[in-house]
């Protein structure tokens, strides 16, 4: 079992830590470090990418044909708003007030819902033309060989994106809890953060992958 | 912490009922569990290895049929790296020691901790379930394109590999934010033992390498159950861009399994040769020499995929490269022995025979790595046995050497060192008459994996299984001493080797807060003389 204790701001600590500031510290270096993890996980896509954009160049161009720029450009608007409110939100809770802080996570949170949704139109969309993956590929166009590798990649780049949009929608509804319950203050708000840090990785990502996928030419 | 300590009080007794072990946060609890686990896994890993050597007594089939044997050998081979190895010395000897080495109460994350051993756990209950679903005969390195060809229930293995995968991460994680922020007072990095340095080497490992196997398992699933045509040549895909993909984790995941080992040798060579450690500095970056080299070496299980020549060439630069930091911790070990006032105490056997074994390990390696000779010695029993000197001659001897050196401290028992040394002469035997012909013949020709082989290799094989037995014997040997260790209840003192590291300095077993104050540290790790 490991205990904690409340030092003199009033701040939980647990055993393992000498005082808050070291606990808070050890915090975001495994924060870090997780992020490190995920920005391996995607590498390996990106590899995958990179080697078969050079391999079938045309099926990249052939297939950006079938997204919607409009819809990736808009998503890439929610996404960069929800960033800023998220640096925003750390900012006020950082302020001491709670409040305003709620309004911004709260903000943040419906532009991840509006990301996932505008993502559920352009990907029935193209379910709906055939344009699924793998074995499903039905539709036929019958020019450009191995069009049906672009959606794979695609959809398994779009697609643990977007696990990864859920996450962190979850992790800021964690935090959203735990800050309605009053525990977040100007000198403990390390969650916060973390939760933070991950959603503008998600969000790097997603700069990404619009123009890879969207802009290509 | 506030609560007094009270008299005979310990992590073994602080709470009761088995409720407070699966719940437990606290290291050393979590560090015992991984040491149940991982003896289960390994007697499993180990009954099919002994299934293995006795199908392969005589040519021709004796047991067990060909389909069974591709199983059977698959689990294995997936047991022992995914269950035994990988988890082995860092996630049992590691937790238990890291925090204490350094002088801190707990790892950084001890919620993480229990988390990451459930993740082993489930991981290792969703891959055996594949039994029940058709069994696995991809080999432990899922090529394609057999792996999505194959009817057997790949996906389900490939999936507990996964969860298995976040528990290693999540090791890693917890043990690099430890060693960071987490030492005590006077705890510079150039005091921690040098057992310290080795995890946290393997730690940037875990915890750079281990997401690329993720993303590559869940590939080979989209590619089985939907087939996105990433490793599939009639879909544009490329099945060698799998072995990239497989290797560029599992190659540095051998040093996963081989790094900590190092690590435990390191102290048992200066425990035992009462010496201060010759060259600390060294071995310390040669840990993390070896960990960064191993990012670059992938190519060199590649060498007849296809791959360029000059890429062949350079990975087979890069792999002899290893060779430099791996012998300057060997040769700074010997020079420790040198003018020590050596014991042979089992753990120190157990750490010489890791030392002869390794060499033989590496130096094949070196050989294995000069790609001329590779392209003759390829999918042979040469590196069959290259590996298995590394792995078991390595790492296994160094868990062995590793549990007798730290049992005292873990449990507050001595155990038999009759017994101890008893089975470090069988292991030590028989895996040398096991493995030894194996380089013989690979060097003859005989391809690895297969359920059959012409009588002309016969007697050799014949040899090897013989020896298994003796390895067999050894272990149940070990594992004896260690069940009458638990029976005779012989109490442990404090320090029994007179070793100078922090977990020497606290009670056998430790307390639940490992310290009653936490120390400051004056001065090195090895200070004998």
């Amino acid at each position: 079992m490991s205990t904690a204790r409340i030092d003199e701001q009033g701040n939980k600590v647990y055993m393992q830590y000498t005082d808050a500031s070291q606990q808070d510290a050890t915090g975001k270096h495994g924060v870090w470090l997780f992020l490190v993890t995920e920005v391996m996980m995607f590498s390996g896509l990106f590899v995958a990418y990179a080697i078969f954009k050079s391999i079938y160049p045309e099926i990249f161009y052939e297939g950006h044909k079938f997204l919607d720029w409009r819809m990736g450009a808009l998503n890439t608007v929610v996404l960069l708003s929800s960033s800023l409110t998220m640096a925003l939100s750390i900012y006020y809770v950082q302020k001491g007030k709670n409040a305003v802080a709620m309004g911004h996570l709260a903000f943040t949170l419906l532009c991840g819902a509006a990301f996932m949704v505008i993502k559920y139109f352009e990907y029935t969309h193209k379910i709906h033309e055939g344009l699924t993956p793998g074995h499903f590929f039905t539709y036929a166009n019958g020019e450009t060989a191995n069009l049906a590798l672009y959606f794979g990649i695609y959809y398994c780049m779009t697609g643990l994106h977007g696990i990864h949009v859920l996450t962190g929608m979850a992790l800021i509804a964690w935090v959203m809890y735990r800050l309605k319950k009053g525990e977040f203050s100007p000198t403990q708000y390390t969650a916060v953060e973390g939760v933070g840090l991950f959603w503008h990785l998600v969000d790097l990502i997603w700069i990404y992958l619009f123009p890879l996928l969207y802009l290509v030419s | 912490m506030g609560h007094a300590h009270v008299e005979g009080s310990n992590y073994l007794n602080h709470e009761k009922g088995l409720w407070s072990w699966l719940t437990t946060l606290d290291h050393k609890r979590i560090g015992i569990l991984y040491f149940i686990s991982v003896m289960f896994f390994f007697l499993i890993g180990g009954l099919f290895a002994l299934l293995i050597r006795l199908e392969l007594m005589e040519p021709g089939q004796q047991y067990i049929s060909a389909d069974f044997y591709n199983q059977v050998m698959t689990l294995h081979g997936s047991i022992m790296v995914f269950m035994v190895i990988i988890p082995g010395i860092p996630a049992f000897l590691g937790n238990f020691f890291l925090p204490i080495m350094i002088g801190a109460k707990d790892v950084a994350f001890p919620k993480l901790n229990l988390l990451s051993w459930y993740c082993l756990i489930c991981g290792a209950g969703i891959a055996v379930s594949a039994l029940f679903a058709g069994g696995i005969d991809t080999g432990w390195t899922f090529y394609t394109p057999y792996s999505i060809k194959t009817s057997t229930a790949v996906i389900v293995f490939v999936l507990g590999a996964f969860v298995m995968g976040f528990s290693s991460i999540l090791t890693g994680l917890n043990f690099i934010a430890t060693t960071h922020k987490l030492r005590a007072p006077g705890m510079t990095m150039n005091r921690m033992p040098l057992f310290v340095w080795a995890l946290y080497s393997t730690a940037i490992i875990q915890v750079l390498a281990t997401p690329v196997l993720a993303i590559t398992l869940l590939l080979l699933v989209a590619e089985r159950a939907l087939g996105i045509g990433f490793f599939d040549a009639s879909l544009g895909g490329d099945p060698v861009l799998f072995q990239h993909f497989f290797w560029f984790y599992s190659h540095p995941a051998v040093y996963i399994m081989i790094l900590p080992a190092l690590g435990v040798i390191s102290e048992l060579i200066a425990a035992f040769s009462r010496k201060t450690i010759f060259g600390y500095t060294a071995i310390a970056y040669s840990s993390v020499a070896i960990a960064a080299v191993s990012f670059f070496v992938w190519g060199h299980h590649m060498f007849v995929s296809g791959q360029s020549e000059l890429a062949g060439a350079i990975f087979s630069g890069i792999t002899m490269l290893v060779g430099v930091p791996t012998a300057i911790k060997l040769f700074n070990w010997v020079a420790t022995m040198y003018k020590g006032s050596i014991r042979l105490d089992s753990p120190m056997l157990y750490a010489i025979g890791f030392m002869f074994l390794f060499t033989i390990g590496g130096v094949t390696g070196v050989m294995l790595a000069t790609m001329a000779i590779d392209v003759h010695l390829h999918d042979t029993y040469f590196v069959v046995a290259h590996f298995h000197y590394v792995m078991v001659g390595g790492t296994l001897m160094a868990i062995m050497g590793g549990i007798y050196y730290w049992f005292p401290k873990m449990f507050g028992y001595m155990y038999s060192e009759t017994l101890a040394r008893l089975s470090w002469v069988f292991i030590f035997m028989g895996f040398n008459i096991t493995f030894f012909p194996q380089f013989i013949l690979g060097t003859q020709g005989m391809p690895r994996r297969y359920h059959d082989y012409i009588p002309e290799y016969a007697w050799l094989n014949k040899v090897s299984t013989f020896g298994s037995w003796f390895i067999f014997a050894g272990f149940v040997i070990g594992l004896i001493s260690i069940i009458l260790a638990f029976r005779k209840k012989e109490k442990a003192p404090m320090n029994p080797w007179g070793a100078k590291t922090l977990e020497w300095t606290i009670q056998s077993p430790p307390i639940h807060d490992n310290f009653e104050k936490i120390p400051t540290v004056n001065g090195g790790p090895y200070e004998y003389r």
